[in-house]
């Protein structure tokens, strides 16, 4: 395994492919490119939903909110990918990962600005937002700096 | 009700070529249909249920049901749930059979991504997690990685045990004249075979394979007149396994779900299963799969696997006595198709001579399809031989 794995701010910068938007999920996107991750919450049964929706998957319920995460978490799962495919086929090796966020959602992201040797299960990381030039950012996350 | 004994599967049959760059795809599902109605003794013209899946050229069922002439057809299900689509398709067969809905069912599998490297399905993008998974560039790899690392942090697995499993899979597929990877090999060569997304190796994938395969599922007054021995249906389970509003959990699998069922349904247990197909995108797949269906304890698995229990034709579990995907065949990266094949031909005694489990009377059939990772589905098939 190289030392670097994933370093946006080095020579290996991940690409930052823009998300599909649709009326559903344009506030989400539209707050990354203001580097704040918004979640959804059911009113009813007060679930936070992920990935964002306009039907609450635990109780049917279409009475949904939107507001903001903390933006912190913890690496559920990780895996160094030496085959990046599609934009990402110059970009290996790279972080792909399962965040836990503090409000309970395992979201899919990368881990980025981390050595190979800090990736562990459990590291404790923060939200990081990537332009993607098209009105929004993905949110990745990077080891906690106040560890 | 129950399925239990009222469909036969009469006719399989598993392309022989691994490499098939001068055909059509729609020519190759043509090939194994007529391969699986010729074994069954049947032809074309009895089939009036026909049962295919995204991997089929054209719309649902209805392109490749006019390109093969199907004119008797009262019975259609195109359902799509990766690579266990078509033991789906068996238990759903099995069901419209027993129901009276139809008496011939003809499945089919093709497809040339060796020769053709297909693109990410268009309608992968237009999914409504679309936008919070694909930008992060997760490949098929990728996900399954995911799940092996988190099965390690949890249990205590090793790539040594995931590699086991590999090793097991060689060992059989040196018996099979069309295996892809005939040699076999050794825990330290997957270890060292090249990383391509940790923990798995090159050597914990499947291979990428032409081909295709197909099956015939007929009702009993039908096979009774056959000149061919039949497999008994006599269980089937399956069961999606989602992402459960961002509570993924990725150490288990649907089989959790798809393998009791098949098994109450069957009305056997563990115990008295004699061989196994489980479907091997990824050793972590079968590792995952064997615990979820009771074979042990969950977590165990890496253990279990480890000493030799999946050797045929004298280990615990004899699995895969074909090669499996990790090395003898994985045509249209769908892996269901020849785990039911290769179940027949235990059942018929028609598995290669080194590998044929004695006296098989009962068989297990697996299949996962879409991601370990994100969303997939369970699909549990037990057979019997035909007396069963």
């Amino acid at each position: 395994m190289t030392a670097a794995a994933g370093n946006p701010g080095g020579a290996g910068s991940l690409p930052a492919p823009a998300p599909p938007v649709n009326p559903e999920t344009q506030e989400f996107w539209a707050a990354t490119a203001a580097d704040r991750l918004l979640l959804k919450r059911c009113l009813d049964c007060g679930s936070v939903i992920w990935y964002p929706r306009a039907i609450c998957p635990d109780c049917s319920s279409l009475r949904t909110e939107w507001f903001a995460a903390s933006g912190r978490g913890h690496v559920y799962s990780y895996t160094v990918n030496h085959r990046g495919e599609g934009v990402y086929q110059g970009s290996t090796p790279f972080v792909l990962a399962y965040v836990e966020l503090e409000e309970g959602p395992r979201v899919m992201t990368n881990v980025v600005e981390a050595d190979a040797a800090d990736l562990a299960v459990g590291l404790p990381v923060d939200v990081v937002f990537h332009d993607t030039g098209d009105g929004s950012a993905l949110p990745r996350f990077r080891p906690r700096k106040d560890q | 009700m129950t399925i239990r004994g009222k469909s036969h599967i009469a006719g399989a049959y598993e392309h022989p070529d691994r490499k098939i760059p001068d055909k059509s795809v729609a020519q190759v599902h043509a090939e194994v249909a007529l391969g699986a109605v010729a074994d069954a003794g049947l032809s074309l013209s009895d089939v009036d249920a026909y049962f295919c899946a995204g991997d089929a050229p054209g719309f649902g069922p209805l392109s490749m049901a006019d390109y093969l002439g199907l004119k008797r057809l009262r019975y259609l299900d195109s359902t799509e749930t990766g690579g266990s689509s078509y033991l789906v398709h068996v238990g759903h067969a099995a069901a419209a059979i027993a129901e009276g809905k139809c008496q011939v069912a003809l499945i089919t599998l093709a497809g040339l991504p060796r020769s053709r490297p297909v693109p990410r399905p268009s309608s992968s993008a237009l999914a409504p997690e679309a936008a919070f998974e694909l930008p992060f560039g997760p490949t098929t790899v990728s996900m399954y990685a995911l799940a092996a690392r988190r099965h390690m942090y949890e249990y205590g697995t090793t790539s040594a045990q995931l590699a086991a499993i590999k090793v097991a899979a060689s060992q059989h597929a040196q018996h099979n004249p069309r295996a892809m990877l005939p040699n076999p090999v050794t825990v330290e060569e997957v270890l060292e075979s090249p990383m391509i997304s940790d923990p798995l190796h090159r050597l914990d994938c499947c291979v990428i394979s032409d081909g295709g395969g197909a099956l015939v599922v007929v009702s009993p007054e039908v096979a009774r007149d056959l000149p061919r021995q039949t497999v008994t249906v006599l269980g089937h389970g399956e069961s999606p396994k989602l992402a459960d509003n961002g509570r993924i959990d990725l150490t288990y699998t649907g089989a959790v779900w798809s393998g009791p069922r098949a098994f109450e349904e069957a009305g056997v247990t563990q115990a008295d299963i004699d061989y196994v197909s489980i479907y091997d995108s990824f050793t972590i797949t079968v590792l995952q799969t064997i615990e979820d269906l009771g074979f042990c304890e969950k977590g165990k698995g890496g253990a279990f696997v480890a000493d030799g229990s999946l050797l045929a034709p004298h280990g615990r579990l004899p699995f895969n006595t074909d090669g499996g995907g990790l090395c003898n065949n994985h045509p249209v990266n769908r892996g269901g198709m020849t785990k039911v094949i290769e179940a027949v031909r235990q059942l018929r005694g028609e598995a290669n001579g080194p590998v044929q489990v004695p006296d098989c009377q009962l068989a297990l059939a697996h299949g996962n399809g879409g991601s370990l990772g994100t969303r997939s589905a369970a699909a549990t098939l037990i057979l019997g031989r035909e007396d069963a």
